[in-house]
Parts: structure tokens; sequence; C-alpha cells
């Protein structure tokens, strides 16, 4: 029984899920500009209309029109479509390829280890965004291809930390209690070492999602990823680029929603780490 | 010869080690921490082995159920029932792990895994060797929980392990060993780490165990307090052999071999302390 009178265990402490709220609620912000983009942007992110070109903030259209008089906020709604699409892909490509790699290293070692270590230093060791327009380059332009690039450039982050984790899960001794009850390696993975190193993996791929926004919008900024007509942030920069001096909203809506964006995720990915650090509680 | 009553009509021990050698090797030569080493547990025997830290206990423990390190190297035999451990493959070997063969080891909290529940922890046994619903494993886990006298088992099982104490961590232990009868549990030092209430209360428990199931038990120590109390047979182990078996009684009474007149006189007693206060 605490002080307050109330079960510590019910009790909601606040302050330390502070981070999670602040970050939750942006990334919501934006996961709710992809999913309802039809019922939120008030026109289409395509129509043109040649009249209303290059107009300023108004009632009308709030956040302005672009060069052919497409509603910016629009475009902006629906290009969160696309880098919320990519981002999530990716970070799943990178979590699940990574975390198979690293605990399969860890777990076997030896040549195993070696083999596929190296193979991923040899990845880490190109630029993420060269890298990113290399395999575009090779694999052909389309946002599906943007997804699977972003996704082998998160692969070797994660294999890192999966493999970190599992060698000091390795070192429990309830893994060797399960071999004592007779698992084998495979059971062993899945049941003792996995959910013992979910954690960790879960915050790293809260921020690689925040950087896996920006990745996508380089992409797309160099004209890789989404194609016009398509909305993506990137590419809304790149044509507010040209207008900077008489039409500043161009490249400042594309730009605070990414912010946006990668300020909630990773605010989420700090404040989800805090709460599961042991070390970090009372 | 000493009268070991476990081995009368006793068909062939529940196991059987003899001339069990474990070896690492290095670049200047073998390093031998197990050395010819031959024992028996009859069944509904409890067999101590007693020997300081180092002198070859846990590898032997270890090899019976072929769990020693990589790179060490076992020869000999080790026998449970027919069956003759070294020559197993390893998949038949995990078959026995847990089902026949059961282990108990000294740090429960640790061998626990945090983020799987108490219930399922002991039924996973049941489902890993006798393909049984978890459901089924889950409610057979509050029954093994409840003979081992955890109370209120129904709503412990839906524990994690950091909600339980340590003793009864360790209840939990000898619960998930108990899940399938095994034939041999190998217990080593499963008292260590708890208090003396609660390391009475545990070694009790192994012995009603050994009578109502019938287990036999090789209980790995360095306790001699442990071994008087528990053990029917026991074997002193110094720098990888055995250098003396025989009933407790005798070995407490009239120890032959010097290294267990030592291991005696090392431990203390309330009668020495009261010299040292005075």
């Amino acid at each position: 029984m605490s002080l307050s009178g109330l079960d510590p265990q019910t009790r909601f402490d606040f302050g330390r899920w502070r981070l999670v709220i602040i970050g939750g609620l942006l990334v919501g912000l934006v996961l709710a500009a992809a999913i309802f983009a039809p019922w939120i942007a008030p026109y289409s992110p395509l129509e043109f209309d040649v009249v209303e070109m290059l107009q300023p903030p108004s009632t009308a259209h709030w956040l302005g029109t672009d060069e052919l008089g497409r509603d910016v906020l629009s475009r902006a709604i629906y290009a969160a479509r696309i880098s919320m699409q990519v981002a999530l892909l990716a970070v799943t490509v990178g979590l699940v390829g990574g975390t198979l790699i690293g605990t399969i290293a860890a777990y076997f070692g030896g040549w195993v280890d070696a083999i596929l270590m190296r193979t991923m230093d040899l990845l880490f060791s190109f630029p993420a965004i060269l890298l990113a327009v290399v395999l575009m380059a090779s694999l052909g332009n389309s946002v599906w291809n943007a997804m699977i690039a972003i996704g082998l450039v998160f692969i070797p982050g994660f294999s890192r930390l999966a493999r970190a984790s599992t060698q000091s899960v390795l070192r429990q001794q309830y893994v060797e209690a399960a071999r004592t009850i007779g698992m084998s390696d495979v059971q062993i993975i899945f049941r003792e070492i996995l959910p013992n190193i979910v954690a960790p993996l879960l915050v790293e791929a809260a921020v690689a999602f925040a950087y896996a926004v920006l990745l996508e919008s380089a992409l797309s900024f160099l004209g890789l990823g989404a194609q016009p007509p398509d909305a993506s942030w990137g590419n809304m920069l790149s044509t507010g680029r040209g207008f900077m001096a008489q039409a500043p909203w161009l490249s400042l809506v594309p730009g605070m929603a990414m912010f946006i964006c990668v300020l909630g995720f990773n605010l989420l990915g700090d404040g989800l780490r805090d709460v599961f650090d042991p070390h970090m509680r009372h | 010869m000493e009268d070991r009553i476990h081995a009368h009509g006793a068909e062939r021990p529940t196991l059987s080690i003899r001339d069990l050698s474990v070896e690492f090797p290095k670049r200047e030569g073998a390093v031998k921490v197990v050395d010819k080493v031959s024992l028996d547990v009859w069944p509904r025997e409890i067999v101590g082995v007693i020997g300081e830290s180092g002198s070859g206990k846990t590898l032997t423990s270890l090899a019976a159920l072929r769990l020693l390190p990589k790179r060490a190297q076992a020869t000999g035999s080790i026998k449970l029932g027919e069956r003759s451990i070294l020559d197993l493959s390893e998949r038949d070997m995990r078959g026995l792990r847990g089902d026949r063969l059961a282990f108990i080891p000294q740090d429960a909290m640790r061998s626990l895994n945090p983020t799987m529940r108490v219930g399922r922890q002991i039924g996973e046994p049941l489902v890993l060797h006798r393909k049984t619903p978890w459901k089924q494993a889950v409610d057979a886990a509050a029954k093994l929980l409840k003979s081992v006298h955890v109370r209120d088992a129904e709503d412990r099982i839906r524990n994690y392990p950091h909600n339980f104490s340590g003793g009864m961590q360790q209840r939990a232990m000898i619960a998930m060993g108990l899940a399938l009868e095994p034939e041999l549990l190998i217990a080593d030092e499963p008292t260590t780490a708890l208090d003396v209430t609660v390391q009475a209360q545990v070694l009790k428990l192994l012995k009603e165990i050994r009578d109502s199931h019938g287990t036999s038990i090789l209980f790995i120590t360095h306790d001699l307090g442990v071994v008087a109390e528990l053990c029917d047979w026991v074997y002193v182990m110094y720098r990888g052999r055995i250098v003396e078996e025989g009933t407790v009684r005798r070995i407490f009474t009239t120890p032959r071999e010097d290294y267990t007149r030592m291991l005696l006189a090392a431990t203390p007693t309330i009668f020495d302390q009261r010299a040292e206060l005075s």
C-alpha cells in the first residue's frame, strides 16, 4: 500500500509516460490524416485550377495553392498516406529481416555469425541515402521499390541491435533451463529469446520510422520514389523550391508536416525507451 | 560393505555412471575436470554428491543431461535405465530432457523466463513432450503448483516470475520438473539461494516427492547439513574424483578419507561458535 492510498500497480504514472503520450498524439495526428485522407481533405489532391494557381493561404484554401492551382493542404494530407505506407513497410522489412539475421548470428555464433555480420558491416559502410539511391536505380522507380530499398537500408542496424540483445539473453539461465526441459534451438529462439529482446527492437523501430519518413522524402525530392502527379512531402518540397520567393508556403507546408511526423516518432521512441528501461523506473 | 537398502530387489539403477571423464582440450594438453567417476542412483533413492566448488560435481550432473559446454569431451558410460545417454542422437536426447530426466537449477529466479506466466512455464514440458493443448497444460500446472504447496495455486499460475518469492520460485521449478513424472530428478544446489527455513521446507518437499512419486533424486551440494537431512547415500567428490561413498550415518560418524574428515571439520557447528564467543 502506498502513502497516497492507491495501489502503485494501478496508479497511472503520467511522468513516465509523458513522452509516449505527446509523441503518440503527434503520430496519431499524422496516421489519422493518412487513413482518413479522402474524408478530411477539402479538395482532391490532383484537381487542377489554373485560375487559382499560387494563391497564398485564404479561407477557401487554408494553406494556399501550388503552381497548378492544387490545394496544398489536401496534397499534404494525401502525402501522409504515401509516407506512412512507405515507412510502415520499410520498417517491417528492416525489423523482420534484421531481427532474423541478428538472432541467428548471435545464437549460432562462429562462422555463421562471422559471415552474416560481415555482410551487415558491408551494407552499413555505405551512406544510407547512397545505398537507397543505388538500390532504387537498380530496382526501378516506384513507391513499392522505395519501400524495399529503405527497408534494406534498415536491416544492418536492426541486426546489430538484435544480435547484441540476443547475446545478453543467451547468457541468462532461463535459456539453459529451457534446454533442460528438452527445447530445440528453434523453440528457444521463438519462446525464450524473441520475447525478451522485443523492447529494444520496438524502440529502434519507432526511431527508424522517423528516419524512413525522411529517407522517403529525400528519395522523392530527388525524383525517385513517389512520381508526380502523386503527392509526397518530398516532391512537394522539390517543386516548392522553385517558387521559394513568390510562394514560400509551398515549401513550408510539407516541411512542417515532415517536422511534426518525425518529431512525433522520435518522442515516441525516446518515451518507449524510458518506459521499457528498468533502470529508469522510479 | 555397507548396506545400500535401495539396491535390494531393484533390477537396475535408475542412473548408472561408469568411469565418466570430462576433459577440456587445450593446446598444452587436455584438462581433466572429472576423472573416472562412477556412481549409481537406485529407484526411490536420494543420492547426495558433495564437494567443494570446482570438484566436478556440477559437470557430472550436466553430463547426465548431456548439456556440457561444447568444448568439453565426455568419455565413459552414463545409463538412464537401459538407455545409454552418451550414444543417443540429439533428437532422442531432447526427448528425454524434461520428460524422463528433470533438472532443478540453483537459481530459480534466473531460471524462469521473465516474460512468460508461471503457469505456462510449468505446463511447458507437457506441451513439448506430450503435445498437450496449452489450456490443459496450464490447468495441469495449477495442480502441480498446488502439489508443491503453493497457496492459491489457481490464481498464482497467472503471475509472472517476479511476483513470486524465492521459495515459491524454487517450488515452481520443482513443479515444472515433476510435470511428466520423471524417473530421475537432478537437483543442483537447489536450496543454496534460499534462507534456512525455506530451505528446510524445500528439502521436506523433495522427500515427499520421493515417497509419493517414487522418483529417484540426485542431489548436488556443498552443504553437509543438507546431505545429513536428506540423502540415503553419499558420494564425496574432490578434484574430479569420488574419494568416498557410503550411508550418511557412516560418512558422518566414521569418515575413512582424510578429505572427508577435513570437510566435516570445516563445518561450523553450534559448539565451535560457543567456544569462540567465550
